[in-house]
C-alpha cells in the first residue's frame, strides 16, 4: 500500500510521523464546528439530506439484553424503514454484537436483504480489555458468521500510555483478518482520548494501519460523536487522501438522535471532507433512535404536517 | 436533487417595518429634514427609505439640546439611575435583536448570520457592560470623582453601524455625558431605529441626538464650539483632518482609524484553525473591518500547505444574498467602496501580484467583490501597505520570527495583529514585539465590551471598551 | 603666586551618548548682565534629525530592558545628580537668578523626582494593566507599553526640575526622548546630560538639544518618526500649529499643567490587549 512511503511500520517511524502533525486548537475547532451548526438546510435540500442520512445509518443494537427476536426486528426495520412508503431507502448497515451476526444474516437473507451489510463489533468491544488472541478470535467468529463489516476498538490504555506502536499493531492484525472479507471500522472512543490532538493522532494511526473507516465512539462512553470531534476526523481523512490518494470513511456514532443532529453531521462532511464523502461508502452514522426521527421528519416534508410516533414502527 | 446543495434559506424581513422617510432625532423627537438622500440596500440596489440631510441649523439644535439635557437632567441624575436607563436600553435591544439584525443586513449588506450572531449581541452586551459602570466610576482608575466632558460629538462608520453606535453612546452615557451622533451616510437605519429604542426606554430628551447626513454634518459637529469631546471611527485621512480641526480648541479627541493587520502563521501553528483564522480575519464582514488581518505572513516552510488549505477553504465560502442564513460573504457596502477595492486590486495585478479567487458567481444587482488572495506580494506592493477595506488578502512570507516582526511592524498603522503558533513562549515573545493595540493569538477578530480596543501609531488615539475605554469620556481622564 | 586660569566648559549637545557640537557650527551667547557665561550649541534641524535617529535606534532595547533594570538606571540618575548638587545649584542660581536656597530646593526636588519615578518602573504594568473577563474561552489581558520616541519641549524655568518633570515620566516606561532644553537657562540641561552619560543609561535613550525652541519645534512636530510630544515648554501661541503639524502622523501631543502625578507617565503609554484561546 502507498502508506509504506509514510511510515515503515516501526513504532519509531510512526512516532516521528505523528510528531509532524499540527496540533488542534480546541477553541478554534469548536468555533468552526459551531459555525457549521448554524447552516440552515431547508426544503428540497432537507428532503435530500434526510434520505441520504437514512442510507448512512448503521442501525444498531448493542445491549446485553439483545435477543434473536430483537435483532430480527432490527433487520426488518433496516431493510424497509417505513413499511408504508417504498421510496424510503434502506439503512447503511445493521450493527450487532458478534454472537448475533448469524441471526441477522439468516434473517436478512430470508427477507431479501442479502446484500445489506452487517457490522459486528469485535475486539472485546466496548473496552477492548482482552488479550490479542481473544480479539482475533472475536473478529474471526464475526466474519465466519457473515459479518461484512468489523467495528473494532483501539486499545485506549495503550494509546494514553504513549504506546502507539501497540495500537497500530493491533489494528494491523485485525486488518489482516478482514482483508477482502470485511470492511474495517476502527473505533477511537474519542470520549476517552479527551483532546482533539489525540483524536487527530489516533485517526492517523488507524488510517496508516489500514482502517477503511475511522469511527468516533462505541456509544457506551460520553461524550461521543460531538461536532468538533467529527470535524477533526473529517480533516484527517481529507488530509490523508491528499497525502496518500486513499479515501477513508468516517463513522459518527453515539449521541446523534435527531434529524437536526444528523443534518449537522452532513454539513460537517460537506464543508470539511467535501461532497465526495457524502455517500454511505464513506460516511455512516451509528444510531438507533435517530432512524425514527428521520422518518417522522420525512413524513412532515411529504405531508406538510407534523407526524406522530404512532405512525412509525418502534422496531 | 442529487447533490447536497443548501436550498435558499432567507431570513424573513417581515419583522422590521421601514418608514418611507426618516427625520432627525433631536431632543427626543423626530424632526423632518428639509432635504433627503436615499438609503440603499447594497445587495440589490433597492431604495429602502429616504434619510434626512441635517443642516448646520440642525447641528446647532442638536448640540444645544444635548447641552440642555446635560445641564438640566443627565448631570444631575444619580449615577445609579443613569445606569438603569442603560440597562433598559440593553434589554430592549435584546428583545428586538432580530429586528435590528434584519435591518442592519438590509441597510449594510452584511450576512444575516453575522448581524444576528455578532453585531447585535455585542451591541446589547456593550450597553449592559457600561450600564454597570455608571455608578462605579470612582473605580475606573481615573480618580475619585471623575468628571464628564459634557457634550460628546460622535461620528461613526458604515462597517458596523449599530455596534459602532454602541461603542460611542454606551460609554458616553455611562460616564454622564450627553451625545450627538452622526451615523455614516450609507447606513443610517439602525441608528434611527435605536432612536426609537431611546424613546421606548423613556431616556430623557436630548441625552441622545442622532443627525443623519454626509460629511458636512460631521465637520459641523467637529467644529461646533459647544461640543466638548469628539469620538471618531473611520479612515485615517479623515482622522488626521479632525485632529487638525480641533488643534486650536483643546477639544478632547479619540480616534479609531485604519489598519493593515498582519496575520502571522508560524510553522508550528494549528494549521486547520489557522486557516479558519485567516478566513475570519479577512473575509469577516466582507473585509470591511479596520482590524482585518489583511496581510498574511506565512513562514516559508508551510506556505504551500497553508495556501492549498486556504484555497480549498475559500472554495467553500458562500457569497450571495446577505439575508440568506447560509451566506458567508455579503455585499460591498457602496459603489464607492467597490470602486476603491477594484482600484487597489487592479494595482496589485499591475505590480505583479498573482490574484486568485474561487469560482464564485456574483449577483447581477448590487455591489459585489469575490473573496480574493494575492500571492507573490512583497512589502513594496501597494496592496501590502494600503488599507483595502474589502475581501482581499495579500500573502507574504517570512523566514524567521524576527523577520516576521519586522515585516508586521513595517507600516504606519498599528491596530491589530494575529499570531498562530502552538508554542506559548513564541506567542508571548511575538505579542511583546508587535506594535499593535489588539493582538489575537490563535484567534482573530474577536471583540468584547470588557476588552480595550484601539491602535498604535496612525491607527488612532485612545481605546474603546474595558476600563481603558472609559478614560476618554472624563475630563483629563487619560489622553487629553 | 599668580591666579590660576579657570578651565571653562564647552557646552555641547548630547546625541546618542556623545557630546557633539551642532552640525551647523552655530552657538548662542549666554550672558548674565554684561558677563559672558557660555556659548552653548544652537542645534539645527539636522541635529534634531540625528537625535531622532538615535532615539529610534535605542527604543526597542530600552523598552526591552527589564523594568527592574530601568528602575535601577533611573535611581542611578538620582545618585549621580546628588553627587553634583553644587554644580547645579551654581548654574541654576546664576541663570535663573534664584537664591542659593531656592536653587538647592530645585535640585533636591529634581533628585527626589527621579527616585519617585525609579520606583514606578516595575509598577506601571501592575497598576495600569488589567485582565479582562471576556465572554468566551479566551484569556484576555491589557498591558501598558511605551509609545516609542517622544519629543519634549522643556519649560524655560525651572530649568532642571522642569526638564526632569518632562523627561522622567517619558523614560520610565521605555520611551526614548529628544529634549529641547530651556533656551535661557541651558547649562543645567547639558550638565544633566553629563549625569546621564555616567548613569548607565544606554546611548540614544535620551538626547538633549540646546538652541531655539521655536526653530526646532515645528521640525519636531512634523517629524514622521516621532510618536508623541510634550509641548508643555512651548509658547502657548504655538500650540495650535504644533498640534496641526503633528496630525500628519497622528502624534500624541500633550501639554501639562503643574500637577505631577501619574498623568504624565500614563499619557505616554499605549495599551496593548492580547487575546489567547484557552483550551486543552
Amino acid at each position: 500500500m502507498k502508506t509504506d512511503t509514510i511510515i515503515d511500520g516501526s513504532e519509531a517511524s510512526l512516532k516521528n510521523f505523528l510528531h509532524t502533525l499540527p496540533g488542534v486548537d480546541q477553541v478554534g475547532a469548536q468555533a468552526r464546528a459551531a459555525m457549521l451548526g448554524t447552516r440552515s438546510v431547508k426544503n428540497a435540500a432537507k428532503a435530500h439530506a434526510i434520505d441520504l442520512a437514512i442510507s448512512m445509518v448503521d442501525l444498531t443494537t448493542l445491549e446485553g439484553a439483545d435477543t434473536p427476536g430483537k435483532v430480527r426486528a432490527l433487520c426488518t426495520k433496516g431493510l424497509r424503514p417505513d413499511p408504508t412508503d417504498s421510496s424510503v431507502p434502506r439503512v447503511g448497515a445493521i450493527c450487532v454484537y458478534n454472537d448475533m451476526v448469524g441471526v441477522a444474516r439468516q434473517h436478512l437473507d430470508a427477507i431479501g436483504g442479502h446484500d445489506l451489510p452487517i457490522a459486528a463489533v469485535t475486539t472485546a468491544f466496548p473496552s477492548g480489555r482482552a488479550s490479542m488472541p481473544v480479539k482475533i478470535q472475536d473478529t474471526q467468529d464475526a466474519i465466519a458468521s457473515g459479518a461484512t463489516e468489523i467495528d473494532m476498538v483501539i486499545d485506549r490504555g495503550a494509546f494514553l500510555a504513549g504506546r502507539y506502536g501497540k495500537v497500530f499493531d493491533e489494528i494491523k492484525i485485525i486488518k489482516d483478518i478482514c482483508v477482502e472479507r470485511a470492511h474495517l471500522k476502527v473505533i477511537l472512543e474519542t470520549g476517552e482520548l479527551v483532546t482533539y490532538d489525540n483524536v487527530r493522532k489516533a485517526s492517523y494511526i488507524a488510517m496508516l494501519a489500514g482502517a477503511d473507516f475511522i469511527k468516533t465512539s462505541t456509544g457506551k462512553v460520553s461524550p461521543a460523536a460531538t461536532a468538533p470531534v467529527v470535524l477533526v476526523m473529517l480533516e484527517a481523512v481529507r488530509d490523508f487522501y491528499a497525502m496518500s490518494g486513499i479515501k477513508i470513511g468516517v463513522k459518527a456514532a453515539g449521541g446523534i438522535r435527531t434529524t437536526k443532529d444528523a443534518i449537522k453531521q452532513l454539513v460537517l462532511v460537506n464543508e470539511t471532507a467535501g461532497p465526495q464523502w457524502l455517500t454511505p461508502d464513506l460516511f455512516r452514522i451509528g444510531a438507533s433512535a435517530l432512524l425514527n426521527d428521520l422518518l417522522m421528519q420525512r413524513m412532515k416534508m411529504r405531508d406538510g404536517r407534523y407526524a406522530s410516533p404512532q405512525y412509525v414502527t418502534i422496531d | 436533487m442529487s447533490t447536497f446543495d443548501y436550498a435558499p434559506a432567507p431570513e424573513s424581513r417581515a419583522i422590521v417595518s421601514i418608514d418611507s422617510a426618516y427625520g432627525l432625532f433631536i431632543n427626543g423627537k423626530f424632526v423632518p429634514g428639509k432635504t433627503h438622500f436615499p438609503a440603499i440596500n447594497p445587495a440589490t440596489g433597492e431604495k429602502l427609505s429616504k434619510i434626512s440631510q441635517a443642516s448646520t441649523a440642525d447641528v446647532n439644535k442638536a448640540v444645544s439640546s444635548a447641552r440642555n439635557a446635560y445641564q438640566k437632567t443627565w448631570s444631575k441624575m444619580p449615577p445609579a439611575e443613569r445606569a438603569k436607563y442603560l440597562y433598559r436600553i440593553a434589554r430592549i435591544l435584546q428583545e428586538r435583536a432580530r429586528e435590528f439584525a434584519v435591518l442592519e443586513t438590509l441597510d449594510n449588506g452584511k450576512p444575516i448570520r453575522e448581524s444576528r450572531d455578532v453585531d447585535i449581541p455585542l451591541v446589547a452586551a456593550h450597553f449592559f457592560y457600561h450600564a454597570g459602570w455608571a455608578d462605579k466610576l470612582q473605580y475606573a482608575g481615573c480618580g475619585d470623582n471623575p468628571k464628564p466632558h459634557g457634550v460628546v460629538g460622535a461620528i461613526i462608520p458604515w462597517n458596523f453601524p449599530l455596534l459602532m453606535l454602541a461603542w460611542k453612546i454606551a460609554p458616553a452615557l455611562a460616564t454622564g455625558n450627553t451625545i450627538v451622533l452622526k451615523p455614516a451616510e450609507t447606513t443610517s437605519l439602525t441608528a434611527l431605529l435605536f432612536a426609537q429604542v431611546c424613546q421606548q426606554a423613556e431616556l430623557p430628551a436630548g441625552v441622545v441626538n442622532i443627525l443623519t447626513g454626509d460629511g458636512k454634518v460631521g465637520a459641523a459637529l467637529v467644529n461646533h464650539p459647544d461640543v466638548d469631546k469628539i469620538a471618531f471611527t473611520g479612515s485615517t485621512d479623515v482622522g488626521k483632518t479632525i485632529a487638525r480641526s480641533v488643534a486650536h480648541s483643546g477639544k478632547s479627541l479619540t480616534l479609531e482609524l485604519g489598519g493593515k493587520g498582519a496575520n502571522i502563521i508560524f510553522e508550528d501553528a494549528a494549521i486547520d484553525e489557522a486557516v479558519e483564522g485567516i478566513v475570519n480575519g479577512i473575509f469577516f464582514n466582507q473585509g470591511h473591518v479596520c482590524c482585518a488581518g489583511s496581510r498574511l505572513l506565512v513562514q516559508e516552510g508551510i506556505h504551500d500547505e497553508v495556501l492549498d488549505k486556504l484555497k480549498r477553504r475559500m472554495s467553500q465560502i458562500r457569497l450571495g444574498d446577505p439575508m440568506d442564513k447560509n451566506t458567508d460573504i455579503g455585499a460591498i457596502n457602496s459603489s464607492e467602496q467597490l470602486a476603491k477595492i477594484k482600484e487597489l486590486s487592479a494595482a496589485g495585478i499591475r505590480e505583479g501580484g498573482e490574484s486568485w479567487s474561487p469560482e464564485c458567481a456574483l449577483p447581477d444587482k448590487g455591489f459585489w467583490f469575490p473573496p480574493t488572495i494575492f500571492t507573490g506580494v512583497t512589502q513594496a506592493h501597494r496592496i501590502a501597505r494600503e488599507e483595502i477595506f474589502g475581501p482581499v488578502l495579500s500573502v507574504l512570507t517570512f523566514r524567521t520570527p524576527q523577520e516576521a516582526m519586522e515585516k508586521a511592524n513595517n507600516t504606519p498603522f498599528g491596530l491589530s495583529a494575529g499570531i498562530w503558533s502552538e508554542k506559548g513562549s513564541r506567542i508571548l515573545w511575538a505579542a511583546k514585539h508587535l506594535q499593535a493595540g489588539v493582538i489575537w493569538a490563535n484567534t482573530f477578530n474577536k471583540f468584547d465590551p470588557t476588552s480595550p480596543f484601539g491602535g498604535y501609531k496612525e491607527s488612532g488615539w485612545g481605546r474603546e471598551g474595558g476600563r481603558h475605554g472609559l478614560g476618554a469620556y472624563f475630563k483629563g481622564g487619560n489622553h487629553d | 603666586m599668580t591666579n590660576r586660569i579657570e578651565v571653562l566648559k564647552t557646552y555641547k549637545l548630547y546625541i546618542n551618548g556623545q557630546f557633539p557640537r551642532s552640525e551647523s557650527g552655530r552657538v548662542y551667547e549666554i550672558k548674565v548682565g554684561k558677563d559672558f557665561i557660555a556659548n552653548p550649541a544652537q542645534a539645527s534641524r539636522k541635529d534634531l534629525r540625528d537625535a531622532v535617529t538615535a532615539a529610534r535606534g535605542a527604543q526597542s532595547g530600552w523598552a526591552g530592558a527589564t523594568a527592574y533594570n530601568r528602575g535601577q538606571i533611573l535611581y542611578r540618575i538620582a545618585e549621580m545628580l546628588e553627587g553634583r548638587t553644587s554644580q547645579f545649584v551654581e548654574e541654576i542660581s546664576l541663570l535663573e537668578k534664584t537664591t542659593t536656597a531656592q536653587a538647592k530646593a530645585q535640585v533636591a526636588q529634581s533628585i527626589d523626582r527621579w527616585v519617585w519615578y525609579a520606583g514606578w518602573a516595575d509598577k506601571i504594568a501592575t497598576t495600569f494593566g488589567v485582565t479582562n473577563p471576556v465572554a468566551g474561552p479566551y484569556y484576555n489581558f491589557t498591558v501598558p507599553e511605551p509609545m516609542g520616541v517622544v519629543g519634549i519641549l522643556a519649560p524655560e524655568k525651572p530649568s532642571l526640575l522642569g526638564l526632569v518633570d518632562c523627561l522622567a515620566p517619558v523614560l520610565v516606561s521605555g520611551n526614548t526622548a529628544i529634549l529641547v532644553a530651556s533656551h535661557s537657562a541651558p547649562l543645567t540641561a547639558i550638565t544633566f546630560a553629563e549625569v546621564l552619560a555616567t548613569s548607565d543609561l544606554p546611548a540614544g535613550v535620551c538626547n538633549i538639544l540646546t538652541g531655539i525652541k521655536d526653530e526646532l519645534a515645528p521640525w519636531m512636530a512634523s517629524h514622521m518618526d516621532i510618536n508623541a510630544m510634550d509641548i508643555s515648554g512651548a509658547a502657548k501661541k504655538n500650540h495650535t500649529a504644533l498640534r496641526e503639524a503633528g496630525a500628519d502622523n497622528l502624534k500624541r501631543i500633550f501639554a501639562f499643567g503643574e500637577k505631577v502625578k501619574t498623568e504624565r507617565m500614563i499619557s505616554f503609554l499605549e495599551a496593548k490587549t492580547i487575546w489567547h484561546t484557552v483550551g486543552i
